[in-house]
């Protein structure tokens, strides 16, 4: 079963332990500046967003590559780059159109989300399940089950 | 290794930054933000030293743990002597900034001397320079904010800086980082403005690492998130109420100082709870809390962030107000509530807004006001002192009106800029100042909390609920239930707290953490992340030598054990109503067996044994 990063922002609290689990486990250290999930504070509304890579299934980022550095991981369907092939070109930084990839200035090369491999860390590391990694084919699961319910008579939805 | 082993030492004087090794031989000593700050400060300066003068340094201080994954750790904490209390002053915050100035490379920076103009400093991983603010005095730490985003032309700055009242020299002026995280207390806002330090902008991109054992780490980690997690007040209370859960409580337990601590109880408490954050307004169909928030790398959050009604009279005609942004935590609902008697939960929430907008303390602050409102009561104030406000208990339209002007150092507000024991000595009341070592209580009635009434009376920085937190025990049963209401074994309970919270403010966790965890939690953390020795043993110790190291620099600033003591009011005059009633608190009971436990003298001075024990 391929599975996706599933990100709730309602959830988020902003404390960024995704952000150092991902710098982390990329890096070894902590360091949010160097994360591929990024948290974003709109601060006057008082709401927090995590996002991160969506591993397109066409993805322009792969297409983009002029050196083959962005392949698919057959196993987790991650687009992941290449480092040894990786030039640093930063092609595929304008042709993503979420800003998911970006330029690491000191290994000249590019990152995004790799999905870990298949065990994503920000996901093990976020207090709130804002994050969580579920069935590809699923994600809307939750929010369906909680309209569906919605249409429940009124006894069974006070169970 | 987890220090990042660098001091940048700023001489705003001569204008000079330098970089100097950490000294870890006194790292070890005093592991790191609070206890190896103060060590430095200690050695550097002279405990007789004019606050506001050239001469009195600020450092800027992380933890160990600061900028690491551990739970909570993105703290610093601010440490100098204080212009309100004269004593070692030592303010705690988390929000970002903390692990931005440790990702940067820095694990403190020592402000030493004054600038001829206003400036600030900027910091970008190694490179550091001192950058006019002439431009920025005068304006409040949001603009500051904001101008400084807009001309480095950078998101992700983290900025601290000073408002308006510290500038115009408000002795419990804050310094606040991320637009509403503050080292709150004691006025370290008043020193940074004296020295013509407007702000510290910092972009660290370097990330912490070096940790000792990462394995290790990570799965002390883990395990402690989990206890925090797990644990109904860390887990679901704060997350849910933040600091808030505990004003319905603490009113029922007859132990909410209300009206300047005259009476334990306030018939309001219900309607600036955290319950009612919660609760949809009629007039706009909206609640006041929009959502909890975290500083970095908590896994707690308690933070409130809150949206004031825009119909509501404060902000009416202000759009500048009608964002979200910092709400309403315990300390500052209460004293601003309970203490002046006001119970408006939007006037509140204005008013905590210009708390942070422009850097004071909402503790100090409110229960100045309190102390104010009993002084016009009196008729020791008139209408004459205060610009025409009728300045009576329960009136939010003066609560917001007074917060106002002392925000902008304008008024009557420049008076209540020096602090409730300044005020009352002004009209002739020094007995209705409820303040000790000239620091205002905070929001635990120490009739109600016997052991708070120790804890107050003895800590290191005047009146504070964040030295020695008996509360957990006495309230909460954290770890062991106590008798509120008994002295019962108290000192010992009071140094324990205090030792303890002296390690937890220097690790760069937050001491909230406590509330689920103990020591037994963080020593794993702090022994696999940081080289050297830190076992249990050394951890109490190393509190207890950081508690005796502050009284020893108080000692020498000419505190003595008169000055451990509280208010006639809390001493003589009995709780009226609730659980406590019919008790005054009884500090005579404890204070002499806490001096014995301490190895203090009779005098309240650490023994040549005390401090041999400890080596000082």
């Amino acid at each position: 079963m391929l599975r996706a990063l599933k990100i709730e922002p309602e959830k988020c609290t902003g404390c960024l332990q995704c952000e150092m689990a991902c710098s982390y486990e990329n890096e070894q250290v902590f360091n949010p500046s160097k994360s591929r999930i990024r948290i974003f504070n709109f601060h006057d509304e008082g709401r927090f967003a995590p996002y991160t890579c969506t591993q397109c299934a066409e993805a322009w980022c792969l297409h983009s590559c002029p050196v083959e550095a962005i392949v698919i991981n057959p196993k987790t369907g991650a687009k992941e780059v290449i480092e040894d092939v990786c030039v640093g070109c930063k092609v595929c930084t304008i042709a993503c159109p979420f800003g998911t990839v970006n330029y690491n200035h000191d290994s000249g090369k590019v990152i995004k989300c790799d999905l870990c491999g298949g065990n994503p860390a920000c996901a093990e590391a976020c207090p709130t399940a804002a994050i969580t990694y579920v069935d590809i084919d699923q994600t809307g699961l939750d929010r369906m089950r909680a309209h569906a319910q919605k249409t429940l008579p009124q006894s069974a939805q006070a169970a | 290794m987890a220090w990042t082993r660098n001091v940048m030492r700023v001489n705003l004087t001569k204008g000079t930054i330098k970089r100097e090794p950490l000294n870890m031989e006194w790292a070890m000593e005093y592991l790191g933000q609070r206890g190896l700050a103060t060590k430095y400060f200690v050695e550097e300066v002279d405990p007789k030293v004019d606050p506001l003068s050239p001469e009195n340094k600020m450092i800027m201080t992380t933890g160990p743990l600061t900028g690491t994954m551990a739970s909570t750790g993105g703290r610093y904490s601010v440490v100098t002597k204080g212009p309100l209390t004269g004593a070692i002053a030592c303010s705690n915050s988390g929000g970002f900034i903390g692990a931005e100035i440790k990702s940067a490379g820095w694990d403190m920076i020592i402000f030493e001397g004054r600038s001829k103009k206003p400036v600030y400093l900027y910091v970008e991983n190694d490179r550091a320079e001192l950058l006019d603010a002439r431009d920025l005095w005068g304006k409040s730490v949001w603009d500051t904010d904001h101008e400084l985003h807009k001309r480095h032309q950078d998101p992700l700055i983290r900025v601290a800086a000073v408002g308006r009242a510290a500038e115009k020299g408000c002795l419990y002026a804050a310094i606040v980082n991320d637009l509403h995280r503050a080292a709150g207390r004691s006025g370290v806002g008043t020193v940074m403005a004296s020295k013509n330090l407007k702000a510290v902008v910092v972009r660290g991109t370097r990330g912490v690492g070096n940790i000792r054992d990462p394995k290790a780490f990570m799965k002390a980690v883990n395990a402690g998130k989990k206890v925090l997690h797990d644990n109904a007040v860390t887990g679901a209370g704060l997350p849910k109420y933040g600091t808030q859960v505990l004003m319905n409580v603490i009113n029922e337990i007859g132990a909410s100082p209300t009206r300047n601590m005259r009476e334990v109880q306030f018939e309001g408490a219900s309607k600036i709870s955290g319950e009612a954050m919660h609760e949809i307004r009629k007039s706009d169909g909206k609640a006041n809390l929009v959502t909890n928030a975290a500083c970095f790398g908590c896994t707690i959050a308690c933070g409130r962030i809150s949206v004031i009604d825009k119909n509501h009279y404060t902000v009416v005609n202000s759009p500048k107000y009608w964002g979200a942004s910092g709400g309403l935590e315990y300390e500052a609902a209460w004293a601003l509530g309970n203490d002046t008697g006001v119970d408006d939960l939007d006037a509140l929430t204005y008013a905590n807004f210009l708390c942070n907008e422009d850097g004071i303390d909402p503790i100090s602050f409110g229960s100045t006001v309190a102390a104010a409102m009993e002084l016009y009561e009196t008729g020791a104030i008139t209408k004459k002192d205060t610009g025409g406000i009728d300045l009576k208990f329960g009136s939010a339209e003066a609560l917001t009106k007074i917060t106002e002007l002392t925000c902008r150092g304008e008024g009557f507000g420049k008076i209540i800029g020096l602090g409730s024991r300044r005020l009352c000595e002004k009209y002739g009341h020094p007995e209705l100042s409820m303040t000790v070592k000239s620091q205002e209580f905070p929001a635990y009635d120490p009739r109600g909390i016997q052991g708070m009434g120790l804890a107050y009376a003895t800590s290191n920085r005047g009146a504070c609920h964040l030295r020695g937190y008996t509360v957990a025990s006495e309230v909460m049963g954290i770890p062991e239930k106590t008798d509120p209401l008994t002295t019962d074994g108290k000192p010992a309970l009071v140094k324990a707290f205090q030792d303890a919270t002296a390690v937890v403010d220097s690790t760069g966790l937050c001491v909230f953490t406590t509330f689920a965890w103990t020591l037994n939690d963080i020593q794993p953390q702090i022994a696999a992340a940081c080289e050297g020795d830190w076992s249990m043993e050394k951890l109490h110790e190393v509190g207890e030598r950081i508690w005796n190291m502050e009284r020893m620099f108080n000692n020498a600033a000419g505190f003595t054990a008169r000055d451990d003591t509280l208010p006639r009011r809390l001493l003589t005059e009995p709780a009226r109503t609730g659980p406590a009633r019919g008790k005054a608190n009884m500090l005579d009971k404890m204070l002499p067996e806490y001096y014995r436990l301490r190895g203090w003298t009779p005098e309240g001075t650490p023994t040549k044994e005390t401090r041999a024990r400890l080596g000082l």
